[in-house]
């Protein structure tokens, strides 16, 4: 995708034609897409949306160039009909960056826009409610800025010179942690303070003085605090809520404790480094965020994945794709309140394909197993007692799709699960795309957009499988789009075993630690079980990534729980929150 | 009929409640502390309960399992160690988290830097059992452990793994990782032999112009 190529078909238009004011192609060397003016960005972004048809915004992130002291925020626009996206930015002065909302436009940036505030500073005009999303109140600074040092800052880039040749090992906590590391704001007592967003998201959601129902009697609305220690919100994660009776009124989600800055240690990382950083993320998943990053980073290097690690990438993602819809089924029905019997039933199918990326990858859920132009081992020749081969076979014809089967009688006819699921949390297709939700909460809607299909990577184009829809958009449909997609996965699976070529390459070219990756920025992005995982990478041509930024499934699709879950009772909020099949790993980063 | 679907569901649950009982029966009782029933049971065609009874009996880990890396010497004929590790410092700089700490020797009277590390630190809190090391190190002298069960009353004396707790012999390693090693000192005899053919070619050539 090239800024100055003539819109073909299928590739994006030419916006620079459509706005010859404030609208510049992006010349810089490997970048792409278009630099567009803030004074113009919305009535832009309007006929982006509009008038050429890119009505899905998968990702905002911003950028620090403190060289030219500039933040850019950079958009990544893409057509749920299909095709190559568009990619547009606006630069901010570094010194007081501003940029028009777009949550008028777009409402999934919502989240994103926060995260950019949070991160680089810059304030989002006419954002409904612009308050840090991931960091704490009383956190002094912007931590993406490239010169937010953290506390125990080394160095800016890895490798750390004190490791060779005099390596002498300190522990870090030997350092004073309340010493000069950690910074405060100004005027700031840690023992004095209370948070202001804390009050900020009361008053927001201050239910008003209000007659209740009838009018005869004065009811108060309540606010109750769901989490972040609860067993049902999946990880640390909180939830306001705010309750007439039993209906939910309003609902915020609040997150960021297990907040780490993922992307600010992909920054210090270097290319290579990231990888087993990305296991992390969606801890369930870690063989597709592998392929994710892997993708994004190949695009900058041009380099060709053989045959035979494009198979076993596939089978691994399609497989992880299993566990995960397995554990979000058997959760999902942990919160209707079905203690774990289907949830035991599920993840014992789990088991069997962990066993295989242990004895593939050496463990179970960090696999690190992708590396740029490849993997890092072919399959073993043997699985415990078994030959690899046979036992994958046994697995992908037999097992797997008798368990799915199982699980299928088990749960889809139950009434009670019917009862509870059918009609909650619905959610329409317009407003799925236009918050830019994803994966199965996208596709349980009725939209048919799956970017195995909708924008193919690696090597799907070559197998046989439907996308799978359902029409409602409520919990239940997100929940058959799962068993679908299982038994399609499996499909996927069976095609690998039977065309998988044997022997041969698994890697292109030599194993490197220390790759160049070429000046540019890349945007790689796959169909991960939560939905779609995007990598936005800029290199500056060195050995460490200049901007490393994860456009999380789990944190965007979070954008809606509040939306689908107005109007429905206390009761129903855990198990929308259970249909969306959030990983904290992910949400905070 | 309303509740046919619970019913089908409670089917589902009594099969796998008479499942176990009747896959019980079929080990006759050698179901448990077995290894092989163990592979059968937690196999592809494994019906019954599906728990391993740990820490009595447990899962075996296959060859590729990495867990805190450790490093490996040769044992001389004297019984003394000869180190792989060379202290190139490549595992120090593409370990991710940066856990590997390792001081270069030098030689006492020349000042030059000697192929051995004086010391050698894994910060074991930190790392992250990625294999990184295991994988770029050139010389094949740090591998990655099995050794899982690393619970200790005090993390700050026993944490850090100095040079002579993460030494381990070769032949542990080829315990460990049949394959690999086998692999590997193939792979090494293999450029042995090309070095010596070449070192013989050369000197087979050498002599010829001085003869002429
Ligand atoms: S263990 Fe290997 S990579 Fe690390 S310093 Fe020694 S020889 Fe180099
Ligand atoms: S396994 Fe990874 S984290 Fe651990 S020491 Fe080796 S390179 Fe470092």
């Amino acid at each position: 995708m090239s800024a100055t190529a003539p819109a073909a078909a299928g590739a994006p238009a030419n916006l620079a034609e459509h706005f010859p004011e404030g609208v510049a192609a992006d010349t810089r060397k490997g970048y792409e897409g278009y630099v567009v003016g803030a004074g113009q960005l919305l009535q832009v972004a309007g006929a982006i949306r509009d008038k050429l048809g890119y009505d899905y915004l998968s990702s905002v992130t911003g950028v620090d160039y403190p060289d030219s002291n500039q933040i850019e925020v950079v958009y990544h626009a893409f057509k749920t009909s299909g095709g190559p996206g568009l990619n547009f930015k606006v630069q901010a002065d570094r010194n007081d960056p501003v940029v028009p909302s777009l949550v008028g436009l777009y409402p999934g940036a919502e989240f994103q826009e926060r995260e950019i505030f949070d991160m680089y500073g810059v304030r989002f005009d006419g954002h409904p409610d612009l308050r840090r999303i991931l960091m704490w109140d009383g956190f002094a600074g912007h931590p993406m800025r490239k010169d937010w040092k953290e506390p125990f800052f080394e160095e800016d880039l890895k490798p750390f010179g004190s490791r060779w040749p005099g390596g002498d090992v300190r522990r870090s906590e030997e350092l004073d942690p309340f010493g000069a590391n950690v910074q405060y704001p100004p005027d700031f007592d840690p023992y004095e303070w209370t948070p202001e967003t804390e009050n900020a998201i009361y008053k927001l959601m201050q239910p008003k003085a209000d007659n209740g129902n009838g009018g005869h009697l004065k009811t108060d609305k309540l606010v109750v605090n769901i989490g972040p220690q609860h067993p049902s919100t999946h990880g640390v994660f909180r939830m306001v809520v705010v309750l007439d009776g039993e209906t939910v009124v309003d609902l915020k989600p609040v997150m960021g404790y297990l907040h780490r800055n993922h992307e600010k240690i992909g920054e210090r990382n270097t290319f290579l480094q990231n990888m087993p950083y990305t296991d992390r993320l969606d801890y369930l998943a870690s063989m597709s965020n592998n392929h994710a990053y892997a993708l994004s980073v190949e695009r900058l290097m041009g380099v060709k994945v053989p045959e035979r690690a494009e198979y076993l990438r596939v089978l691994m993602v399609e497989l992880t794709r299993i566990c995960s819809h397995m554990w979000a089924i058997g959760f999902l029905l942990n919160d209707l309140g079905a203690f774990q019997t289907p949830a035991l039933y599920a993840i014992k199918e789990r088991e069997l394909i962990l066993d295989l990326f242990e004895a593939t990858a050496g463990s179970r859920m960090m696999c690190n197993y992708m590396r740029f132009g490849g993997v890092s081992r072919d399959l073993p020749a043997a699985l415990r007692d078994e030959n690899t081969m046979d036992f994958l076979r046994e697995l992908v014809v037999n097992r797997l799709p008798y368990a799915i089967d199982e699980l299928d009688r088990f749960l889809t006819h139950s009434e009670i699960l019917r009862a509870r699921c059918i009609g909650v949390g619905v959610l329409a297709g317009e407003k799925a795309i236009a918050y830019s939700a994803a994966g199965p909460l996208l596709r349980a809607s009725g939209v048919n957009y799956d970017l195995r299909r909708a924008d193919p990577y690696s090597i799907y184009d070559r197998f046989d499988f439907n996308v799978c829809t359902r029409p409602n958009g409520d919990v239940y449909d997100r929940y058959l789009v799962r068993i679908d997609e299982m038994r399609e996965s499996v499909r996927i699976c069976q095609q690998v075993v039977a065309g998988m070529p044997t022997g041969g390459e698994i890697l292109a070219g030599k194993p490197q630690y220390n790759v160049r990756v070429p000046a540019g920025e890349s945007y790689g992005r796959v169909e991960n079980p939560k939905g779609e995982l995007g990598f936005y990478v800029v290199s500056t041509g060195k050995t460490n990534p200049w901007r490393y930024h994860v456009r999380a499934p789990s944190f965007v699709n979070l954008t809606l729980l509040g939306e689908m879950c107005k109007g429905h009772k206390i009761a129903d909020v855990v198990v929308i929150l259970g249909s969306i099949d959030i990983v904290l790993g992910e949400v905070d980063r | 009929m309303y509740g046919s679907g619970i019913l089908a569901g409670l089917g589902v649950t009594l099969k796998h409640f008479i499942d176990s009982y009747v896959d019980d029966l079929k080990f006759l009782g050698q179901r448990y502390y077995n290894p092989a029933a163990l592979n059968k049971r937690q196999g592809t065609r494994g019906k019954g309960v599906f728990t391993v009874q740990f820490p009595e009996e447990k899962l075996p880990t296959p060859e590729r399992f990495r867990f805190i890396p450790f490093l490996l010497y040769d044992e001389k004929a004297d019984g003394t160690h000869d180190d792989r590790c060379t202290s190139c410092g490549i595992c120090a700089k593409v370990c991710p988290p940066q856990c590997i700490w390792i001081k270069r020797s030098n030689d006492p009277v020349t000042g030059r830097p000697v192929p051995q590390p004086a010391a050698f630190y894994i910060d074991i809190d930190i790392c992250m059992n990625c294999g990184y090391c295991a994988e770029y190190c050139p010389f094949d002298a740090i591998k990655m452990d099995h050794d899982y069960e690393l619970a200790s009353f005090d993390r700050t004396s026993a944490h850090i793994y100095d040079k002579q707790k993460l030494d381990k012999p070769v032949a542990y390693y080829a315990s460990l990782r049949p394959t690999d090693y086998a692999a590997e000192e193939k792979a090494r005899a293999e450029e042995e032999a090309k070095k010596a053919a070449k070192k013989a070619d050369a000197a087979a050539k050498a002599p010829a112009p001085a003869a002429a």
